[in-house]
Parts: C-alpha cells; structure tokens; sequence
C-alpha cells in the first residue's frame, strides 16, 4: 500500500490532533506565564541594587548555559530523588519553559528598558511618580513595541523546543506520530516519511502566524 | 533611582508564587495522553518521607490506579493501536494485574533507556517494558520473577547479511540506547562502530535508509520485524547469554514485589502467558517460534 494512505487511516488525524493539542498547550501556558515573570525579571536586572543582580546574572547565565534537554532531566528526576517533589512530565516542561522563557524575555525586557532615555525616567520622578508607577506607566508602555518582535520570535522557539518533552514520556504530537508509524510499520512500511511531514506542517502551522504577526509588527513599527 | 530592598523582594517573592501557580497550573493540563494524569493527587500522598519514596501497595488500592511503565511503540510487546489503547503482550500482563489488584492501570509511555529513572523517581510503581534483567540494572531496582526468555539477534539486509559477530568489524551497527545489546557490543565487540538512537522507530528507520549495516536488539523483536520488511534478515538469531524479562520495581518496595511474584505464580497455573503469546505474539511470529522458547510460565525457566 502507499505510504501516504497511513493519514487516511481511521484515527490517525484525530490524534495527531490530540497529540498537537498537548503539544499548543505547553507552549500556551509557558509562553502566557513567561510574560509576567519575564517582565519582572527585566525589570529586575535594571536594579542598581547589587545582591537583585547578582541574582538575576546567575540566573541568566545558569539557563542559558544549560541545554534545556538538561534542565528538563533536573527537573523531571531530579527533584522527585532531592527533594520528592514528583511533578508530573508535563509539569516538568512547563516549569522549565517558564523558567527559559522568563530568563530570555527578562533580557530581552533589560535591553528594551534600558534603550529607553535617561530622560523619561527622570521626567517621572520629577513629576512625583513612584519607581513602580514609573515602570508600569511610562516606560513599560515604550519599551514593549521595541520587544516585542523579538518576544514573538521567542514563542515559536519554546513551541519548537516543546518536542524535547517526548524524553521525559509526555505524549505530544511527535510520540503520537512515532506510536502510529510503529502501529502501522507492518501495514506502511514507508509511512513515517508521511507522518513526519505531517507533524512538519502542523509546527508550521502552529509557528508561521506568529512569525508573520513578527515581521508586521517590526515593519508597522520601524518608522516610530 | 535608588529602590528599597523591601520592594525588590515582593518582586521576588511575587515571581516564585507565579512559578507556583504555573505548576499547579500544569498539574492540570491536557487530558489527552500525558503520562500521568492524576498523578499530581496521588504522588503528593508519598511526598512526606525522604528521597522518591515508593507507593505501597495499600496506596496504590486506595488511589484505584496502578501506574505501569510499558513501551508505546515496540509491537507486538507494548504499542498504541489505532484506537489510541496500549496493547501488546506486556499489556496483557499489566491489565491482569491491576484486575487481580482490583484498581485501574494508568499507562506511562518510556524509552529503553528511562526504564531505572521512572522507578526511582517514583514516576511509576511498576515497569512492564520488555525489562531484560541485568546485574547492572538489578543493583538500581528490584525485579520479579521473569514471565519472558530472550537472546540477542542481529537483523541486517538479505543482500549483505551479517551471520556472524566478526563480519561486523569495521561496520556500523545499529543499537538502541540502554538496551542489552549496547552493553553487550560494548563489551565484547570493541571494533564495531555503534550508531544509537533513543527510540526504536528511529532506529529501525535508520536501519530502512542504510545508515548502518544492521541492528540488533532483543531476538524476539527482530525476527517480528524481519517478517513483516521485505528484504531483511535475521542472520544471527542467538547471540550472548539467554536473558530472562521480568516486572521491576523500586528497589525495596518488598509489598508490591511480593504481589507481583505471587500473581506470576499463580498466573503460571492457569497458563496465562501462552494464552498471552497466542493473543499477542503468535500473529507476529507466526510458527516458526516455539512458544517455549520465549514464554517462561510460572517464573520457572
């Protein structure tokens, strides 16, 4: 039998579909949650204070040394043997993807606020705005339009990179695939080509509107 | 702007309870396939005693559920049907299992090589993932009486096919990651050039386009798979020691194991794992295998 009629085969697209969902999923929560904390962190590494930045250098530095495949194994094995704290394989990943993508936002968010003048701070103060009111109100406000092409493209990496959870047992779209071309290597031998092209299109589904929303934004943008 | 340390610790704080949130969030998650869906419920029962600390087994009767580890995609022993349920015969086993247990199964999918680490992380109770026993493996956890037997065998192409260990010098062999057969080239063919995958599909893929000379893995999984590829072989059929295939659990979880070797016991009476074979593995096999030599009943070799 052709190797493309595996798709057609009853089920198949249906949990393909279901395996993408969890797949969305991870990445929707990590990428909703990595906002705040990205936000927090940026404004953080901004902080004269000394020991703030100490802390948010190493904790910069210690996620973008480590392989993210790394940090899931820690935070899938490890803590259940350190510290018994047996979080469930999609957990792990959605702990780790938090922690990345609050760390390169957070970097992301520093260079955005530290672009903006001296002047726009200062003008708050004078105006009698406290630090956090100055934050939130005049700088965060400019400092998101310059960010946020590169956060989207951010996005799209954690969505890519959500295929490092099949290690840890989690069954998204890529396990799923890998379950139907076992099921089925008797009756398609030459199906995974097809099942793998189908998981292709459905990451660039997935990626491709956030990557146009990208360039939009950049280009409505550029002329301010 | 100098900022006052109280306020750059609510920051912090106010982080930490945003991670916290996103986990419980998580613990939640998709229903669809996650390997452990209630997991969250009934592991934090065991979380009051150092280390991962395994379930007993009145825990698992009183959670209804019993978390086993099997293959999801390594027919006919633990694979995915189209309908999306675990089949296979380690399934079978499984399912008899949790019905003599009384509770339900919750399947967790695993790769070769993460069989020790989802015992010792308590991710599961029990492993029923085709678990060849080893030395090595039997220091990490505990295993029951073997309800299997098998061997290594070597699949490579008809038109160059590899019969003996020494027409694999100089070659590339195909293996998958934390299995016997890895350990056993390692040892005892130094000059063979070892290509590993961490799962089966890929390795046999990798086998499909060339990029090695051949595979081995268990017999029993290569001579299924030879019959159903055209134009492969299984050259050499009993390689190394005959190993045995047992449930493993944590090390020390005595209750459980105990139960584990009762039942094979038991199911040794009433011939389950040849009523097992002929469900499972007779249509793979097909006639050419003698049941005996792959079942073992009653744990009794």
């Amino acid at each position: 039998m052709h190797g493309a009629e595996i798709l057609l085969q009853p089920g198949v697209f249906p949990r393909l579909l279901q395996g993408l969902w969890v797949t969305v999923w991870i990445a929707g929560v990590s990428v909703g949650v990595s906002i705040p904390v990205g936000l927090l962190v940026g404004w953080l590494m901004t902080l004269k204070n000394p020991v703030v930045r100490a802390i948010m250098r190493v904790y910069l530095d210690f996620i973008r040394i480590m392989p993210q495949l790394a940090l899931l194994f820690l935070a899938y094995y490890g803590f259940a043997r350190w510290f018994d704290w047996n979080l469930d394989a999609t957990g792990a990943c959605v702990l780790v993807f938090i922690l990345w993508g609050g760390a390169e936002l957070g970097d992301l968010v520093r260079g955005a606020l530290q672009s903006i003048p001296k002047a726009q701070y200062e003008s708050s103060y004078v105006l009698g705005l406290s630090p956090w009111q100055t934050f939130s109100r005049v700088i965060l406000p400019q400092a998101v339009r310059r960010l946020l092409p590169a956060s989207v493209n951010l996005a799209t990496r954690i969505v890519k990179t959500t295929s490092l959870a099949v290690l840890l047992g989690v069954v998204e779209v890529i396990k799923v695939g890998q379950q139907i071309i076992d099921a089925n290597r008797f009756q398609f031998p030459t199906g995974t080509l097809w099942i793998y092209g189908a998981i292709f299109f459905m990451y660039f589904i997935v990626c491709w509107p956030l990557s146009i929303v990208a360039r939009r934004l950049e280009k409505r943008w550029s002329h301010d | 702007m100098t900022i006052k340390i109280g306020n750059a610790f609510k920051t912090i704080i106010a982080t930490g309870a945003a991670l916290m949130m996103a986990v419980s969030v998580a613990a939640c998650g998709p229903s669809a396939g996650t390997p452990s869906d209630s997991a969250s419920s009934d592991s934090s029962s065991s979380s009051s005693s150092a280390n991962a600390k395994a379930r007993t087994l009145d825990e698992i009767k009183k959670s209804g559920k019993i978390k086993i580890a099997v293959f999801s995609d390594k027919a006919p022993f633990g694979y995915v049907d189209q309908d999306g349920k675990y089949q296979g015969y380690d399934v079978v086993f499984a399912e008899r299992l949790a019905k003599d247990l009384g509770v339900d199964v919750e399947y967790t999918s695993v790769d070769p090589a993460a069989r020790v680490d989802v015992l010792t992380s308590n991710k599961v109770d029990l492993v029923l993932a085709n678990f060849t026993v080893t030395d090595e493996r039997a220091e990490k956890v505990d295993f029951a009486k073997p309800y299997m037997k098998v061997a290594l065998g070597v699949v490579s192409p008809e038109d160059a096919q590899i019969t003996d260990v020494s027409q694999l010098d100089g070659k590339t062999l195909i293996i998958a990651k934390g299995t016997t057969a890895e350990t056993w080239f390692e040892k005892n063919a130094p000059n063979v050039t070892l290509q590993k995958y961490d799962q089966y599909a890929d390795a046999y893929n990798a086998l499909l386009d060339g990029r090695g000379d051949a595979f081995s893995t268990d017999n029993t999984e290569v001579l299924a798979w030879a019959k159903a590829n055209k134009g492969f072989k299984v050259g050499i059929t009993h390689l190394g020691d005959d190993d045995t295939i047992a449930p493993a659990v944590q090390k020390g979880n005595k209750e459980l194991l105990d139960f584990v070797n009762e039942e094979i016991a038991k199911l040794g009476e009433e011939n389950f794992f040849h009523k097992d074979y002929e469900q499972t593995l007779e249509p793979v096999y097909g006639d050419e295998v003698d049941p005996d030599e792959i079942v073992v009943e009653g744990g009794e070799l």
